[in-house]
């Protein structure tokens, strides 16, 4: 079978000379390896007071977006349900009704919207499949918690607050790095 | 009385002993987390304290607070005395080494050594291979099969290894015609150290040190993989403390009796030309042994973060084929050549 | 002062020996044989042999008894899985020890009880002494004895290779 890169090397089993088999002079060289790294630049942060910074696509926490006028984007079309391959988001659908224009843009809106942080792989396909911009993942972080039951995420967690919006322009798809 | 001087004068050398290796073994951990993260491109511990400094305080206050655990189908008499015999003859290594040159204070000679036996390095001996029963019995006590089996290969090993150890002293004493562990000292004086007389002892004698300090490469008697915690698998709170405790105390001491057998105990090259005063030379000298003495026991951490373990097999036929027999011809060699060539 | 150790460090050998022989549990046995040795090692101390009291406790207990330790570890026993014996061997034991007895008791007839002597100062037991005296007195068998123990950890070696 011709070989797929030029790295591979055949291995030989061969009887080890004198000085092999003394292990002194490997052990030496392991020694003088390890001793090197001592001088190394360390790769440790130092996480409370250094942050690692996340990589523009990092996916975490989702949230449910409002429009500039604050109403909330999703219809409680299902599609981001469906295309979930960890079967982790449900929702009942309501119809708007009179009087609720500025809480909601579409006529029919999610009445509640539940994410099941353990079952969710953060694949990022319900942003793909949403049509409205309502769902996008974040690079907030799911905190720990005792309880399984506290990990359904509902609308109280995931809909952003009006006066404290979440800034999501590094995940649309026409975003470029700075 | 002269008598009551001098058990004063020795008790008071003997609590800060006990106090220096306690303080050095809990310090070794410190060193130990350390150095494992440096040579690991990471920090280790670093929030106790400034630079982590505080860690040996956080670590033995957690042993303190444990919950206490004697399992109950454990021989308990025997179960809490395990720990015990092994930390006490760790601290009782330290008795007949010579720390430093003798300190003159208020005109009375103070020897910085508990006691000068003339069996010196047989002492030593003899107490190392007494604190195997810590291990054995606590590791039969805890009635549990790792454990026991964690027992049995640190009786073995330490048996085996004794064996090369003590031929490779026994060169060494061949040379120098004492058994006192000062006299040895004092025929280094100067540059004239043992390791360049006995490279190959030397050699045979720190292996067989970092096997009966249950050090990596040999640490087989505690294999988390393989024995979940070794001897030491049904001990909890302090008397796990005191285990790991007294392994650091042992590789304290080993890395003391290397020092002083081989690379000249507290004698320093150059060091008389400086013409100290008697006290401040002695402070010197100790400071020296002790330079030396950490040295060793970073050599004993670098080698744990370089070497893999050996499989059970390979550390019996390294032990009675290997260095027991280039022990005996070291002893061979070290006779032949001071019969003919001296 | 001396006085005072050497009675403690003989009540201490005796009741050690003798819970060696009385207790139930061989593991207990083992480890009372060993505080026993450690006792009689004291007992040399008293009698400024140090070499023979450190030699004593390298050999017997830091070799000799780790091995018998290792075997009853090993081994096991308890009541459950202890042999029964038969009576006739149980007969046979009784006899054999009462003649021990006997023969220790005609022993220690003969013997005279001398004046208590605080224990004897000397410099039989340093290392120099012993070394002069082995190489001089008893050249012979020394080196007969040497000769055995090289033979027997070459041996252990032989042993321990791989059969070819």
């Amino acid at each position: 079978m011709q070989s797929l890169t030029n790295r591979s090397v055949v291995v030989r089993k061969r009887e080890m000379s004198f000085m092999e088999k003394l292990y002194l002079p490997a052990i030496l060289g392991g020694m003088a390896l390890t001793i090197k790294h001592l001088f190394k630049k360390k790769v440790t942060n130092k996480y409370p007071e250094v942050k690692r910074i996340f990589a523009p696509i990092y996916r975490g926490v989702h949230v449910l977006k409002r429009d500039e006028q604050g109403r909330e984007n999703c219809t409680a079309c299902g599609l981001c349900a469906v295309s979930c391959p960890a079967e982790a988001i449900t929702m009942v659908a309501a119809e708007r009704k009179q009087g609720e224009e500025n809480l909601y843009r579409e006529e029919k809106y999610a009445a509640t919207y539940e994410i099941n942080m353990l079952r969710c792989i953060f694949c990022g396909l319900c942003e793909e499949a949403c049509p409205k911009d309502a769902i996008y993942l974040t690079d907030r972080l799911i905190e720990s918690k005792y309880d399984r039951k506290k990990f359904i995420y509902g609308k109280e967690l995931l809909v952003e607050k009006i006066d404290e919006r979440i800034d999501i322009s590094k995940r649309k798809k026409n975003y470029t790095m700075a | 009385m002269m008598d009551w001087s001098i058990i004063i004068e020795k008790s008071i050398l003997v609590v800060v002993l006990f106090g220096v290796s306690l303080a050095i073994a809990a310090y070794s951990t410190y060193a130990e987390r350390k150095i494992a993260a440096f040579l690991q491109d990471r920090i280790g511990p670093d929030r106790a304290g400034p630079w982590g400094l505080l860690q040996p305080l956080a670590d033995g206050g957690k042993m303190f607070f444990k919950e206490e655990i004697i399992p109950n189908a454990s021989d308990k008499f025997l179960f809490i005395l395990g720990p015990c015999i092994f930390m006490t003859t760790a601290l009782m290594t330290s008795a007949l080494i010579p720390w430093g040159k003798s300190m003159n204070i208020g005109g009375r000679e103070i020897s910085l050594q508990v006691a000068n036996l003339n069996i010196g390095i047989l002492y030593i001996f003899a107490i190392v291979s007494v604190g195997i029963y810590g291990i054995m019995i606590g590791g039969w006590a805890s009635n549990n099969k790792f454990a026991l089996l964690g027992a049995i290969r640190a009786s073995s090993q330490m048996i085996s290894y004794e064996l090369a150890m003590g031929m490779a002293i026994i060169a060494i004493l061949l040379t120098s015609n004492s058994l006192n562990i000062r006299d040895i000292v004092d025929q280094q004086e100067g540059f004239k150290w043992n390791v360049f007389y006995q490279p190959l002892g030397f050699l045979i004698f720190i292996i067989c040190a970092f096997a009966e300090c249950n050090r990596t490469p040999f640490d087989l008697p505690e294999t988390e993989t393989e024995l979940v915690g070794g001897y030491h698998t049904e001990y909890s709170s302090m008397k796990l403390g005191l285990y790991l405790f007294a392994e650091y105390t042992n590789m304290f001491i080993s890395s003391a009796v290397i020092s002083c057998l081989y690379f000249g105990g507290y004698h320093f090259p150059g060091i008389d030309s400086l013409h100290l005063s008697q006290n401040v030379a002695a402070l010197v000298s100790v400071a020296v042994l002790f330079s030396k003495t950490f040295f060793f026991i970073l050599f004993f951490m670098w080698v744990r973060w370089t070497l893999p373990r050996f499989r059970y097999d390979q550390l019996m036929r390294l032990g009675w084929q290997v260095l027991l027999p280039l022990a005996i011809v070291n002893v061979l060699i070290t006779g032949a050549w001071l019969t003919y060539f001296k | 002062m001396s006085q005072y150790l050497f009675f403690t460090l003989s009540i201490l050998t005796i009741v050690s020996a003798l819970y060696v022989v009385f207790s139930r549990n061989p593991m207990h046995s083992v480890l009372s044989l060993i505080f026993c040795f450690f006792t009689i090692a004291g007992h040399y101390v008293l009698l400024n042999a140090q070499f023979l009291a450190i030699v004593h406790i390298i050999v017997y207990a830091g070799a000799i008894m780790v091995l018998f330790l290792f075997t009853v570890m090993l081994l096991n026993l308890n009541k459950e899985t202890e042999p029964h014996k038969t009576n006739w061997i149980k007969i046979a034991a009784v006899i054999a020890a009462g003649m021990l007895f006997l023969v220790l008791i005609a022993s220690l007839k003969s013997t005279e009880l001398g004046p208590f002597h605080l224990p004897y100062r000397s410099t039989i037991g340093f290392v120099q002494n012993i070394g002069i005296k082995l190489f001089t007195d008893y050249l012979l068998p020394f080196e007969v004895s040497s000769i055995l123990f090289m033979s027997a950890m070459i041996g252990a070696v032989m042993l321990a290779k791989k059969e070819k």
